[in-house]
C-alpha cells in the first residue's frame, strides 16, 4: 500500500512530459531536441510505472522495458543521423535542414 | 506525511528540476552541461521507479540511460566539437512564449481532470499473497519470455537494425555511386606486392648471373 497519490505522480509525468514538449518545440539545437525526446519517453515510463504500481499488474513494467528498449535504438539512428547531418552542413541547428522547403 | 511521500517530493521536485535546467539558461546553453542535468535527471526518475516497487526497471534506468544512452550522447557532443557561435540560441520568441502559454494550459488541464479521475484511486497492497515478488526481476523476466515473448523478439531485431543502421548512417560517405576512383582493394594490393616480389626475384637473378658475366669478360680479356 503506498501512500503516494496517485494523481500526483500523474502530474509528476505531465508535467516531465511538458517540459520536454516545450523543449522539442523551442529549441533549434538538434541534440537538445533528441534529450527533449527522451524526457518525453521517461515521463511516459514514470505514468506507465505508476499505473502498473496501483494495479498490481506487471505488463506495465513489461511495456516500460519495452520503451526503454526503443529509446535506446532512437538514440543510435537519432545520433547517427546528426553526425550525417554535422558532416553534410557543418552545423547542428535544424533551421539549415530545409531542403525540402527549397 | 509518511517517508514514501517525502522521498517522492524530493525525487519528483529533483527530476523536473534537472529537465528544466536542460533546456533553460544557464545550464542549458551549452550541449554538454543540458546532457549532464538529464542524467541527474535519470538518476532521480531511477529513485522514483524504485520507490514504485519497480526495482528492476530502476536499475535498467541508471544502467541503459544513464550508462549507454547519455554517454553514446557525450560522446557525439564532444566529437562534433562545435564552435562558440553554433551553441548560441536566439533569444525569446513569440513561438516560445506560445509553446509555455499551451504546456501551462496543457498541465492545468490534466492536473485536474487527473485529479478528479484518480480522487479515490487505492493502491494494490503488495504485502498480501501474489504480490510478493511485483516488479522484480524474476517476475518481468517470466512475463517477458511468456505473454511477451513475441514483442521481446521483435524489440531484439529492432535494435539489430537500429545497430545496423546507426553504422551506415554514420558512415563516412552515403554515396558510393558518384565517386570517381574507387579506393585500391585488397585484391590490388596482394597483385602490387606480388608483382614487387617477382621483380626483386628477377633481379636477384640478374645478379647472380652478374659474377658469372664478369669472370666471362675477365677470362676474354686474358
Amino acid at each position: 500500500m503506498t501512500s503516494i497519490p496517485l494523481h500526483h505522480l500523474l502530474t509528476l509525468g505531465a508535467l516531465l512530459f511538458c517540459i520536454g514538449f516545450i523543449g522539442v518545440l523551442t529549441r533549434r539545437n538538434i541534440l537538445i531536441l533528441l534529450m527533449s525526446i527522451e524526457v518525453m519517453l521517461n515521463a511516459v515510463n514514470l505514468t506507465l510505472l505508476a499505473f502498473a504500481r496501483y494495479n498490481g499488474a506487471t505488463e506495465g513494467q513489461v511495456l516500460a522495458f519495452f520503451i526503454i528498449a526503443v529509446a535506446a535504438a532512437e538514440a543510435a539512428v537519432g545520433l547517427a543521423m546528426v553526425l550525417a547531418m554535422f558532416r553534410l552542413k557543418q552545423d547542428v541547428h535544424i533551421d539549415t535542414m530545409n531542403l525540402l522547403k527549397r | 506525511m509518511t517517508t514514501e511521500q517525502i522521498l517522492f517530493y524530493i525525487l519528483g521536485g529533483g527530476a523536473v528540476a534537472a529537465s528544466a535546467a536542460m533546456l533553460l539558461p544557464p545550464l542549458g546553453k551549452s550541449p554538454i552541461h543540458s546532457a549532464i542535468s538529464l542524467i541527474v535527471s535519470f538518476f532521480f526518475l531511477a529513485g522514483l521507479y524504485a520507490l514504485l516497487s519497480a526495482h528492476l526497471l530502476g536499475a535498467l534506468q541508471i544502467i541503459v540511460y544513464a550508462g549507454a544512452v547519455m554517454v553514446l550522447f557525450t560522446f557525439v557532443i564532444m566529437l562534433l566539437n562545435l564552435r562558440p557561435d553554433e551553441t548560441q540560441e536566439p533569444r525569446i520568441t513569440a513561438g516560445k512564449v506560445l509553446a509555455g502559454v499551451l504546456a501551462a494550459f496543457v498541465v492545468g488541464k490534466v492536473v485536474t481532470v487527473v485529479g478528479l479521475a484518480s480522487a479515490g484511486a487505492k493502491a494494490v497492497d503488495l504485502a498480501q499473497p501474489g504480490y510478493e515478488n511485483f516488479g522484480s526481476t524474476k517476475e518481468v523476466g517470466y512475463m517477458l519470455y511468456t505473454s511477451f515473448l513475441v514483442p521481446f523478439e521483435l524489440i531484439s531485431v529492432l535494435l539489430l537494425v537500429a545497430a545496423v543502421g546507426a553504422v551506415i548512417l554514420a558512415k563516412k560517405s552515403l554515396h558510393y555511386v558518384d565517386r570517381p576512383e574507387p579506393p585500391p582493394s585488397v585484391f590490388d594490393q596482394e597483385h602490387a606486392h606480388e608483382h614487387m616480389h617477382t621483380q626483386s626475384g628477377t633481379d636477384h637473378a640478374g645478379d647472380t648471373h652478374a659474377p658469372h658475366d664478369a669472370n666471362a669478360h675477365a677470362a676474354s680479356h686474358h
